[in-house]
């Protein structure tokens, strides 16, 4: 692994008996871990290439007992790494040698539930989809919705900004959340908005969200949740080119459509889904498309209309509408079992996560083309056609002693192309580690500074989630110098008054 | 006697605020002044004027985004959104009219500095949930840029929402990314009449958590309601539906079965509709004493009518309801802002904010919500972090910040 964290604390690790007792005196029972065996389910998330035990894994219960383990790490120089349900696919939970991890996993209680007002009260721990399971009863759902979302907790979209196939029009984790409770390296709890819209002072939320566990730990969450749509329904386009696709998909949305999901397979990928659940996909077209609309039923037939309409115009050689709920679901199950289904093609995959300009889609598929050959490894292709999101699936074998390593490189051509073409490295899994030392193709040095300044507002001594998201670590005194010698008057030509 | 900066481009900006740090001047930073009068009432030792910043950077309808220069003129943005048929979603509120000035007079840093949300906030969110991406010079006099110009974006912390609502104080914003989306095709808006206001808040609450798909949700009591754009004098319980026409017609069916037991129901056309949102947006009702102290109010939804009527009865206040009851309009009968009693009501359940209020007052009243002390040494450290000599806009949100 070429990954290099920060340096281990040696003096952390000598006291490491010392720390499990203190965290015990606060945890009780089963909630502080310290044995290699029982740490092993922790030490890594759901980028599996990366592992590490953690110094102990700490369990807590109340927020209390969250307070108290980080305010002791705070007074100890004990780094911190929290974790929900550990299924990050960058890393942001991959624990360190030198630091507890906390694990917020019993924080799994529905608190509140408030259908007047459209909120739901939730602690960190519950699942995204049992959000949606606590409130479905009423008609209603919680509306980001991560392909995880089984198993991916409510604390860790928070930390990742998670999205899903339907946030081009419901939006992402940062849309859908009105408050938290969060507990401060130092102890300190602050609840931020609430059930109301607005909230007082700086807008903090939209930091918390997606901060990757590096300013603070969520406890509690007030989320917007939503009455299910009417009637759900999708449209299978295939097309013989990509390029075909991608003008279908600008189309749409240039008629002022907003789908509810606009996702998109190539040929690799649509082979892959179809040989394993038999959605039906046509195995002559280049690209397919899944267009779903939701809402009212009379708005829902008259859209679907205009994009078969649209998609007839721009040549689709498969056009199927579904007429009844089996038929949807069936349309989707390919695409949501898209990641398996290339697994069974290679012994591993490589899931990479970049934004791209729509626009940018055919020419960004030639290129990967091209690094396919570089590299030598194979790509199926899943994309958030709607959102510009891409998912190349880089196929593996980690039993081959280089092909781990050309896998990564693949996946950094493709992410530094996403940023050449006015794209970004990542569109919802996260920097984590994972992409942590490609920011400088987004970022120069002045904007990576000022981005952890913002973590020294919450974390000076830099304890919480070290060595994610940022390439270089430094100091919050050395961030916080300034570098100013001028004293003239500014552009002394232009007019004053 | 106060200078005022009219820098061409960015690098002026950064001279302006590196003379502002090594004098340890404040700058006072501006568009073009139109909401000049929101905020805390502060003395800066000059103006820092960024309308010269002017322009659109990039407009790709079929990408949904749009990028321009901190002070272009947000009117001239709307018009070129509306010719391709697409607008700012969470409907831009022009605050001129209600501040004592014209409308149409605000620039875009402006608009995304107060981050403040139209009718359609119920659905489409506030204006920081479009902010997609920014350049900006921070008061270490550096430029820096964060986010980027694709909606689905988690690579590093999402700045531009921060700076989103921030009156300026963190950053000198020189271009702004948004996200745009189409203007529905057609609007129309079903009425109930007569209803107090607790029982205009239930049906409100009824609607919005219905599938019906209400695009925006509010009260407007008779003595309001007196000055809109609506037929009676009866007060009166709106609800948007907006899209294309079969769907609107289906939804004011559904909506109409649900909402007949509550009153007398009505409907308004298109061009009615727009009249009457564009005035509750705008808050026209309460354009027309401008000495009047104006809160802005948001609260819990279906806590409005219990802390409207408290604000109403300690300080006989005239108000209106939007976002379903979240967003409380309070217009004082005279200057005195009444602040403890406006704020007493609130108390736990939201926010409050004097939008409006006599320079006199300003100098004194808290415009913003007390936070909380670990709320408050969070702030501290944002803006030290951003602007570390508190050389930006210093005092217009909170003392000494």
């Amino acid at each position: 692994m070429s990954l290099v964290m920060p340096e281990l604390d040696r003096g952390v690790i000598a006291r490491r008996a010392e720390i499990v007792a203190a965290l015990r005196g606060i945890v009780p029972g089963e909630g502080v871990i310290d044995s290699a065996v029982e740490m092993k389910p922790f030490e890594s998330d759901a980028l599996t290439a990366y592992k590490t035990l953690p110094l102990a894994v700490v369990l807590p219960e109340t927020v209390e007992q969250v307070s108290k383990v980080l305010r002791y790490c705070y007074d100890n120089k004990i780094k911190v790494v929290p974790r929900g349900a550990g299924t990050s696919l960058s890393g942001g939970s991959l624990p360190l040698g030198d630091a507890v991890l906390l694990g917020m996993s019993k924080f799994n209680r529905v608190l509140e539930i408030d259908y007047d007002n459209r909120v739901a009260v939730v602690q960190p721990g519950v699942t995204n989809l049992g959000v949606t399971k606590a409130v479905e009863g009423e008609g209603f759902y919680y509306a980001p919705d991560p392909s995880s979302q089984i198993a991916c907790s409510i604390g860790g979209n928070i930390a990742e900004n998670s999205g899903g196939v339907h946030c081009l029009k419901y939006g992402m984790t940062m849309n859908n959340v009105l408050g938290v409770e969060i507990v401060l390296i130092s102890g300190e709890v602050l609840r931020i908005g609430g059930k109301h819209l607005d909230a007082d002072g700086y807008d903090l939320l939209s930091v918390i969200i997606g901060s990757e566990g590096l300013l603070g730990v969520v406890t509690e969450v007030t989320v917007r949740i939503l009455k299910k749509p009417e009637i759900a329904r999708a449209v299978l386009v295939g097309f013989p080119t990509s390029e075909q696709a991608g003008d279908c998909v600008a189309k749409i949305i240039g008629s002022g459509i907003i789908p509810a999901g606009m996702e998109m397979m190539d040929k690799p990928a649509i082979h892959a889904a179809e040989a394993f659940v038999h959605a039906g996909y046509p195995l002559d077209v280049e690209a397919l498309l899944i267009v779903e609309l939701d809402g009212p039923q009379a708005e829902c037939d008259h859209l679907l209309e205009k994009v078969t309409a649209i998609a007839k115009s721009f040549g689709a050689t498969t056009l199927r509408v579904s007429n009844s709920e089996a038929e949807r679901l069936n349309f989707w199950a390919g695409r949501k079992a898209a990641f398996p289904a290339v697994g069974r093609l290679s012994p591993d995959y490589y899931c990479v996560d970049g934004t791209i300009p729509r626009g940018k889609l055919p020419l960004v598929l030639a290129r990967m083309r091209e690094f396919s050959e570089k590299h030598r490894l194979r790509v199926a292709n899943v994309f958030h056609a709607g959102d510009g999101n891409l998912h190349p699936l880089i196929l593996y074998d980690a039993n081959e002693s280089d092909e781990l390593h050309r896998a990564e490189e693949f996946g950094a051509d493709i992410l530094k192309l996403c940023v050449e073409v006015g794209g970004v490295l990542t569109g919802e899994h996260g920097v984590g580690v994972e992409k942590r030392d490609l920011m400088p193709a987004m970022f120069n040095e002045t904007d990576l500074a000022q981005q952890q300044r913002v973590k020294c507002a919450f974390d000076a001594d830099g304890l919480l989630n070290p060595g994610k998201v940022f390439p270089k670590l430094h100091r919050c005194a050395e961030l916080g110098r300034m570098h100013i010698h001028a004293g003239k008057v500014p552009f002394p030509d232009l007019p004053r008054f | 006697m106060s200078n005022i900066f009219k820098p061409r481009d960015e690098n002026e900006i950064v001279e302006a605020v590196a003379w502002a740090v090594s004098g340890e001047k404040s700058l006072e930073v501006t568009g073009r002044g139109s909401k000049r009068a929101l905020g805390r009432a502060a003395q800066y030792d000059s103006t820092l004027d960024v309308s010269q910043l002017s322009g659109v950077v990039l407009y790709e309808p079929e990408e949904l985004i749009f990028s321009a220069k901190a002070g272009t003129p947000v009117a001239e943005i709307e018009k070129l959104l509306a010719a391709n048929r697409q607008e700012f979603a969470f409907e831009p509120v022009d605050l001129g009219p209600v501040l004592g000035g014209k409308a149409g007079e605000g620039t875009l840093g402006g608009l995304v500095s107060v981050n403040f949300a139209g009718p359609r906030r119920v659905k489409a969110g506030n204006t920081r949930d479009h902010a997609l991406g920014v350049k900006a010079v921070s008061g270490r006099a550096e430029i820096f840029k964060a986010g980027g110009r694709v909606v689905k974006n988690v690579t590093g912390y999402d700045l531009p929402k921060l700076l989103t609502g921030a009156y300026g104080t963190l950053a000198v914003m020189t271009e702004i990314t948004l996200k745009v989306l189409p203007v529905a095709e057609d609007v129309e808006t079903l009425l109930v009449s007569g209803l107090s206001d607790q029982r205009a808040i239930e049906a409100l609450a009824l609607a919005s958590a219905s599938a019906w798909d209400v695009s925006a949700a509010a009260h407007f009591p008779a003595p309001v309601a007196a000055k809109l754009p609506i037929r009676g004098s009866a007060a009166a319980t709106a609800f948007r539906l907006e899209g294309i026409a079969p769907s609107i017609a289906y939804r004011r069916d559904k909506l109409e079965a649900m909402l007949k037991s509550f009153g007398a129901l009505g409907t308004l056309k298109a061009d009615e509709s727009r009249a009457l949102w564009r005035a509750a947006r705008d808050v026209l009702p309460f354009a027309q004493n401008i000495s009047h102290a104006l809160w802005r109010i948001s609260v819990t939804p279906t806590l409005g009518a219990k802390i409207g009527g408290a604000i109403a009865a300690a300080t006989g206040a005239s108000l209106f309801y939007d976002w379903a009851g979240g967003l409380i309009w309070a217009e004082m009968p005279g200057e005195e802002p009444h602040e403890q009693a406006v704020r007493g009501a609130v108390g736990g359940n939201g926010h409050a904010l004097l939008v409006r209020a006599t320079p006199a007052v300003r100098a004194h009243a808290a415009v913003f919500g007390p936070l909380g002390a670990g709320h408050l040494k969070v702030m501290r450290g944002l803006k030290e972090s951003f602007d570390p000599k508190a050389v930006l806009n210093p005092g217009r949100m909170y003392a000494g910040m």
